[in-house]
């Protein structure tokens, strides 16, 4: 047991440290929070960056140790992070590497990696949020096609994005969670409508999106017809696993920062505050801990991340509410200044015990598949 | 990087457990508990500790010891919190190789923390009494208290802590017996010092992994009751409320090991007082919830579950306390925020 770097990891360290010094100033300016297609082409760009490097990949199959390392260090140095990229890096891509047929692979891989094309996530609907598998969009096979028919919500980046990993019914008359399938969703499509919703922040960071007999090849489909559930628990569970590690780092960036301001305003004087703001430190620094713990955990357990995701992803989200309610506290009446990137990031901390499975799904999962607690009851 | 238990750790863990389950039933504890005044200590059992290693296991070998470190002590401790083994464990595991007699269990030390003193009458040699309360040389452990940025302690835990015996017994001045909470631990009040002075991050560290322990244990306990007990004709533990009671305790667990197991690893006393803070967290709140989820029978002195949670309350009394934790943390944050942080505006 150590934190000994490999000397495959401590090597890759000092080649990326130095490549991020050269890379990170030929970014381009960072645009705007409300302007999607600019937040899109820069995330894109940046992705490419990664890919000519050679750090294209890291996010799915590259060994864990230096996924951790490499989330570290361009968090450390101030890079963007996956953005706009986000479920074609961290679920389509993984799931098509892990399920998809060779040609699936040839046709979606080189494109995600290379910041191509942009994916979204087509899982929730208005009826099945955190009841995932009570969604309706049906899929009627014609020929060697699809049709699709229905809706689905909080589709972030669904304006700007190319594919949809949407989650379809195939057989209505199945138990609800074996008529389910995978399909990849060209957002070209004729009889695909896309419409903003805004957000409690203020901005469009999701959308709906209504499918009215939208033709998708059956080729389309990852995974076998009907056995769509497991294939999305192999999504989830990457989205769960490690799909946050990245930004504990910046939340202990976040974090020295608000010390640094605290100390500024003389508000590190306070003693309730101080401790509040130690307590937070010590609450971060055993999250990256525990992330150091799983990752070498799933290192020996194979490539689809466990259960164990869900322990990390409970304690992480409400940690990071609980930061910016410290920062509100730090800040006093600028807290309430929209102006400030802080009072923004407070109300995206929101969303963090409701995406990706809310907290109350989280718990349930932790008790009935890793503490073995029955199912059902109220 | 590889932060995960090797096949000799791991042999070392359930070796442990296998011999606490041995000498340390929850019967004997149980007698114990139940019998008329304070608890004697069982040299027996402290012999056979002994035997196996637990205060020698980081003594060089050729002094005699295990040759170990820092992480195995802590998957000991683990295991000695798991079973509620009573007794000043740590204490005399940190005495080992200075005062004659602890690391072979012939000689039972205790120390004074915080105005209290566990074992007292049981003890042959008392630390840390009358030496500014802690027992660590000044500079081996962060003071938690003093403005941002103050020099950081040098030695990691495990730092030399020089010997301070006194004679034990009801002659130490100025102890007074409390009725204990524990029935487990006996307890003297001592005259606490103004200045506390530093505290100590190995026995720090030591007690972070025996409240890991104890996290553990009582959320097995709770969650074995929550499928066994049914309620309303199915078993309480398909109740989504007990369910989420018992789905927190695992994740405070889970987060206080890592916490653990890392400060046992950089031995860096900040990281230390942090783990100390989150499985102090972590004990006392799954033993209150493992309370709650046996219900009525929960407030019995019948179940065992009362006993863990006063050993939490008692560990967690010790140094450092969750405000001396949390301003040892806070100035390892002011020291971390020095350079500046390009990403968040103010």
């Amino acid at each position: 047991m150590d934190f000994g770097p490999t000397e495959e990891e401590a090597a890759f360290r000092t080649e990326l440290r130095s490549w991020l010094a050269t890379a990170l100033p030929r970014l381009p300016p960072k645009p705007s929070p409300d302007d999607w297609p600019g937040r899109r082409a820069y995330d894109t760009h940046w992705q490419r960056m990664l890919y000519d490097a050679g750090y294209g990949r890291l996010h799915w199959d590259a060994d864990p140790g230096l996924r951790l390392v490499f989330l570290e260090e361009t968090e450390l140095a101030g890079a963007p992070y996956v953005g706009a990229n986000f479920v074609g890096l961290l679920h389509a891509g993984p799931t098509i590497a892990a399920e998809g047929t060779p040609e699936q692979r040839e046709r979606w891989l080189g494109p995600i990696l290379r910041g191509d094309e942009i994916w979204c996530q087509g899982f929730s609907e208005p009826g099945a949020g955190s009841d995932l598998a009570a969604l309706r969009t049906r899929a009627v096979r014609d020929g060697d096609a699809y049709v699709v028919t229905g809706s689905k919500i909080w589709t972030s980046h669904a304006e700007v994005a190319d594919w949809c990993e949407l989650l379809v019914r195939t057989d209505p008359a199945a138990p609800r969670h074996r008529g389910i399938s995978w399909l990849a969703l060209s957002m070209d499509a004729p009889g695909i409508t896309v419409r903003p919703l805004r957000t409690l922040a203020g901005t469009a960071e999701f959308a709906e999106v209504f499918l009215d007999e939208v033709r998708v090849p059956a080729a389309h489909r990852v995974g076998a017809e009907n056995d769509g559930w497991r294939v999305t628990m192999v999504t989830l569970s990457f989205e769960r696993g490690t799909a946050f590690a990245g930004e504990v780092v910046a939340c202990r960036r976040t974090l020295a920062a608000l010390a640094a301001a605290a100390r500024e305003t003389g508000r590190w004087d306070d003693p309730v505050l101080r401790r509040r703001l130690g307590r937070l430190h010590a609450e971060f620094t055993a999250l990256w801990r525990l992330v150091q713990w799983n990752v070498s955990e799933a290192r020996t357990g194979g490539t689809v991340p466990g259960p164990g995701g869900s322990v990390f992803k409970l304690r992480y989200s409400g940690a990071r509410q609980e930061l910016y309610e410290t920062a509100a506290e730090v800040l006093g009446p600028d807290a309430l200044d929209l102006g400030r990137e802080w009072a923004v990031d407070r109300l995206s901390s929101l969303s963090y015990t409701i995406a990706a499975g809310t907290s109350q799904i989280q718990r349930n999962i932790i008790a009935e598949r890793l503490l073995g607690l029955p199912k059902g009851g109220a | 990087m590889r932060f995960r238990l090797t096949e000799d750790q791991r042999a070392l863990q359930s070796a442990t457990r296998g011999l606490l389950e041995r000498v340390c039933p929850p019967k004997a504890l149980r007698a114990m508990a139940d019998g008329a005044g304070p608890p004697r200590l069982d040299r027996v059992v402290w012999a056979a500790l002994a035997e196996a290693g637990v205060f020698a296991l980081r003594l060089p070998e050729d002094a005699g010891g295990v040759g170990l470190g820092a992480p195995e002590a802590v998957l000991v401790f683990e295991e000695l919190g798991r079973a509620l083994v009573p007794g000043p464990l740590a204490a005399t595991h940190l005495a080992a190789g200075r005062v004659a007699g602890a690391a072979t269990g012939e000689t039972v030390v205790t120390r004074a923390d915080g105005g209290l003193v566990a074992w007292l009458a049981e003890a042959d040699v008392v630390e840390g009494y009358g030496t500014g309360g802690g027992a660590g040389p000044s500079g081996a452990g962060p003071s938690g208290v003093g403005p941002p940025g103050a020099e950081s302690p040098g030695a990691g835990a495990f730092g030399a802590v020089p010997p301070v015996a006194l004679p034990p017994g009801p002659g130490l001045p100025g102890a007074v017996p409390l009725r204990s909470v524990d029935p487990l631990t006996p307890l003297h009040r001592v005259p606490a010092p103004a200045d506390p002075g530093p505290w100590d991050p190995s026995a720090a560290l030591l007690t972070a992994a025996e409240q890991l322990g104890t996290a553990g244990r009582v959320t097995e306990l709770a969650v074995r009751y929550a499928r066994e007990r049914e309620q309303f004709g199915r078993p309480v533990g398909s109740f989504q409320a007990v369910k989420h009671l018992c789905a927190d305790m695992l994740v405070r667990t889970e987060l206080a090991r890592a916490a653990v197991y890392a400060a046992a690893l950089s031995g860096d006393p900040a990281e230390t007082a942090g783990a100390k803070l989150i499985s102090d967290d972590a004990a006392v709140a799954n033993a209150r919830d493992c309370v709650q989820i046996h219900g009525g029978m929960g407030f019995t002195w019948e179940a065992d579950i009362h006993l863990h949670l006063k050993r939490a309350w008692l560990r967690a009394r010790t140094r450092p306390v969750a405000a001396e934790a949390e301003e040892a943390a806070a100035r390892a944050l002011a020291a971390s925020a020095g350079p500046p942080a390009p990403r968040p505006s103010l």
